[in-house]
């Protein structure tokens, strides 16, 4: 197919769709959530479990490319588009609520990248049940963040009972209370937990393994209080003589003399990076349309056409917020198009989330500068969009973590040769 | 649908050009620049590429039809070559480009076939004004309609190949609209200067200063006839093509400083195993990519009539600017001392970079 900017309808429609409830749904409870940390948008979650098994989406994952069918032949796979498009849709309405959507999100695509079709099949269906489902995936720890080579977390084979035993404390994790403790309301989660099952091995230990809710020994010892996102949990969770079935692990149980289980697992990370890099650029549109909207009340015109030199610098500064929007949205676009299209996409994913991280801190830093008082106070949401927003250049890979993967990509180099 | 392939056609464009840019215009630029002289061979070989060529329909004496994403593509490759001589080499499209998107069917038939049936000969057009606060949408340079005629005064700017010329076509101020005018260069009235421009870079492009005083041009010489024309198509494909321009030229200095910082080293490692420079390189990359799509979207927009193609162009230039601006600068940043340095090209792509701000109007798509 030629070069073309075409948005498939599906993804205007999704957009269509989503807007409305953002709108009716989010934007009104945003403001509430953000006051009463750890309290849980039941609501919301049971509406969009509710209409998204309504419209056929289990959850927002890409669906398996298993079936054939000549539709699918014929029309080019639009899959990550378009979870891209709805992410940044529901990013708009509130980020915290983004993460309340029912589903699987990096647990489940943690095995989408690494678990077999067994794997896939036992822990990826009970998104499809009737009750909200979570999952989560654990790596951080006190003394490992963007440096997985430093996780102390350790799996043990028990060969008598053919189990691994886990012990370790994980932090940061996302929707780690959701996934893990048991509510009543929501069907059964788990979380995917990070290891090493040869800490002499350094990177080529690491393995990631399932973990039910509600395992004995699992706990989550506490939810942090954040600067934004309050409504979506983040959970410390401790891991003491935890035993999980064998087949629980995901990629091979033996080390191996190479990293490609590692890379395997890593690869999530290029499904994902535009992913991140959408959710935050839904949260700097909603704050310049904010600020669009407020300066058009005041009569305030954008005068787009004009040489800068003839600019005020408000519109200057909307002008180039409309620039950087507008690129970095493309940049996700064109990522997550070369994932549904099976070209390797890492460099792009990761230049996705750079770019995606630095625009959307900056815009919403910038509109709440130029709204002054009305930007600051707490009666608009521009400041929490702020708050919000700043999460984006640092989770999944900070921005110089990912300034790391894109110059070792375009350089050539591999992680020894630039560290 | 989204895609970012170019069509095979395309792709086989793409690779001729950059068989010209790598090859031809590349080894030349640097002697070009400080001789203030471009060898006309360099430039009808880059017109053998047949780009304007092939953006005119048969009727017209072409050999395909006008598409502003082609444009992009193979401008975005020669410009990586050298901005100078791409410039020269596009300069009649200045001239035939606004004639095909504006000019009514007797100028399309009359001017089109004559400018692209030879060789490279020199057409051109001039929108620039020597200002601050030069707008291409308010210009200084006024069209008065008197009788049946226009009498037209003023002074252009940067006008590329001016002296060459037989005819230019002039923009001008129209009780408002910019619209344009057809003025043959022995037309009573217009002085050109006697000495080229010197400008910061572009040294060998022979460009001039344009005087205008009390030319009169027949009514049918006005673009689009009597009823005129809209500017705006004409504009946009002006800011497109100056976007693309940048992102040819920030490719070149990226890609040149990445390889010097693969092979300079210092402290026992190649400079670009620091992140210093590394990540430098990486915000480049990123940032060429930004700009480079926003500018395909603009064109694609074009192409296809959106509404908001004007505006995306307004914005892919703009953007363009800042981003040329920004990749040129660390370029010679990166090269450190030898970055200053005029025998390694990156000091000239910086000196091109700042004139993204300053070339809409020195070439179209």
């Amino acid at each position: 197919m030629p070069i073309e900017f075409e948005a498939p309808k599906p993804i205007t429609q999704a957009q269509f769709m989503l807007k409305t409830v953002s709108e009716e749904m989010i934007r009104p409870k945003s403001r509430y959530f953000d006051e009463h940390e750890h309290e849980i948008p039941w609501d919301f979650i049971e509406f969009m479990q509710m209409a998204m098994k309504a419209t056929g989406g289990s959850s927002l994952a890409p669906r398996e490319n298993g079936s054939n069918s000549e539709e699918k032949e014929r029309r080019p796979p639009i899959a990550y588009q378009l979870i891209a498009t709805q992410i940044e849709s529901v990013a708009w309405g509130d980020l915290g609520f983004y993460h309340c959507l029912p589903g699987g999100a990096l647990g489940a695509a943690a095995i989408h990248a690494a678990g077999t079709p067994e794997q896939k099949e036992k822990f990826l269906g009970r998104f499809k049940d009737e009750k909200p489902t979570f999952a989560a995936m654990c790596i951080t720890e006190s003394g490992a963040g963007s440096d997985n080579s430093a996780i102390r977390t350790r799996a043990v084979l028990d060969e008598k009972t053919n189990e691994w035993v886990i012990n370790g404390e994980k932090i940061f994790v996302t929707g780690g209370d959701k996934s893990f403790s048991e509510y009543e309301k929501l069907g059964k989660g788990f979380i995917v937990v990070w290891a090493t099952i040869d800490p002499s091995a350094g990177r080529k230990g690491l393995r990631a393994f399932v973990v039910e809710s509600g395992t004995p020994g699992v706990r989550v010892v506490k939810l942090e209080h954040k600067l934004g996102i309050r409504c979506s949990d983040t959970a410390a969770i401790s891991l003491v003589d935890a035993r999980i079935p064998f087949e629980n692990i995901l990629g091979s149980p033996t080390v191996e003399k190479t990293t490609t289980g590692f890379k395997g697992a890593m690869a999530t990370f290029d499904a994902t990076r535009p992913l991140v890099a959408a959710s935050g650029l839904g949260v700097a549109r909603a704050a310049l349309e904010f600020l669009k909207e407020k300066l058009t009340e005041q009569g305030v015109q954008i005068r787009y056409g004009l040489p800068r030199q003839k600019l005020t610098s408000i519109e200057r500064d909307v002008i180039d917020m409309d620039i950087m929007l507008k690129s970095a949205w493309l940049m996700v676009i064109k990522a997550t198009w070369m994932a549904d299209n099976k070209k390797p996409n890492g460099l792009e994913a990761s230049m996705s989330k750079v770019k995606g991280g630095d625009v959307c801190v900056k815009i919403t830093q910038k509109v709440v500068e130029i709204l002054g008082p009305l930007g600051y106070s707490r009666e608009f949401l521009a400041e929490k969009w702020m708050r919000d927003a700043r999460i984006t250049d640092i989770y999944e890979g900070t921005g110089q973590i990912n300034r790391l993967v894109v110059a070792r990509q375009i350089l050539g180099y591999s992680g020894s040769e630039l560290r | 649908m989204y895609s970012f392939d170019p069509t095979e056609e395309q792709q086989m464009l793409i690779d001729a050009v950059s068989k010209y840019a790598v090859n031809d215009l590349r080894p030349a630029a640097h002697d070009a620049e400080e001789s203030r002289d471009l060898p006309k061979k360099l430039v009808s070989k880059g017109w053998e590429l047949g780009l304007l060529q092939a953006s005119i329909p048969e009727t017209y004496g072409g050999f395909g039809e006008r598409s502003a994403v082609t444009g992009v593509l193979a401008l975005e490759e020669m410009a990586f070559g050298d901005l100078a001589c791409t410039l020269a080499v596009l300069t009649p499209s200045l001239y035939a480009m606004p004639i095909l998107l504006a000019g009514n069917e007797e100028q399309k038939q009359e001017y089109l076939p004559k400018i692209i049936e030879g060789n490279w000969s020199a057409y051109t057009a001039a929108l620039i004004e020597y200002a601050f606060d030069f707008d291409p949408n308010t210009l200084k340079t006024v069209a008065t309609l008197q009788g049946d005629e226009y009498v037209i005064n003023g002074e252009k700017a940067f006008v590329p190949f001016a002296k060459e010329a037989d005819a230019i076509l002039v923009f001008a101020n129209l009780d408002g609209p910019t619209q344009g005018f057809i003025i043959h260069k022995d037309a009573i009235g217009v002085t050109l200067s006697n000495e080229r421009e010197k400008l910061m870079s572009l040294n060998s492009l022979p460009l001039y200063r344009v005087k205008l005083e009390n030319v009169k041009v027949p009514s049918a010489n006005r673009l689009g006839g009597t009823a005129g024309h809209d500017f705006e198509p004409i504009l946009a494909s002006m800011r497109i093509a100056n976007a693309a321009a940048a992102v040819g030229v920030a490719n070149a200095a990226f890609e040149y400083s990445k390889n010097y910082a693969k092979e300079r080293e210092a402290f026992g490692v190649k400079i670009a195993q620091k992140q210093a420079i590394a990540f430098m390189l990486a915000e480049m990359r990123t940032e060429i990519e930004a700009i480079r799509l926003l500018t395909w979207e603009a064109a694609w927009k074009l192409d296809q009539g959106k509404q908001d193609a004007f505006s995306e162009a307004y914005l892919a230039s703009t953007g363009a600017t800042d981003m040329a601006m920004m990749v040129t600068d660390r370029a010679v940043q990166i090269l450190g001392g030898h970055g200053y340095i005029r025998e390694h090209p990156v000091e000239m792509w910086m000196r091109n970079g700042r004139g993204f701000a300053t070339f809409t109007g020195l070439a179209i798509v």
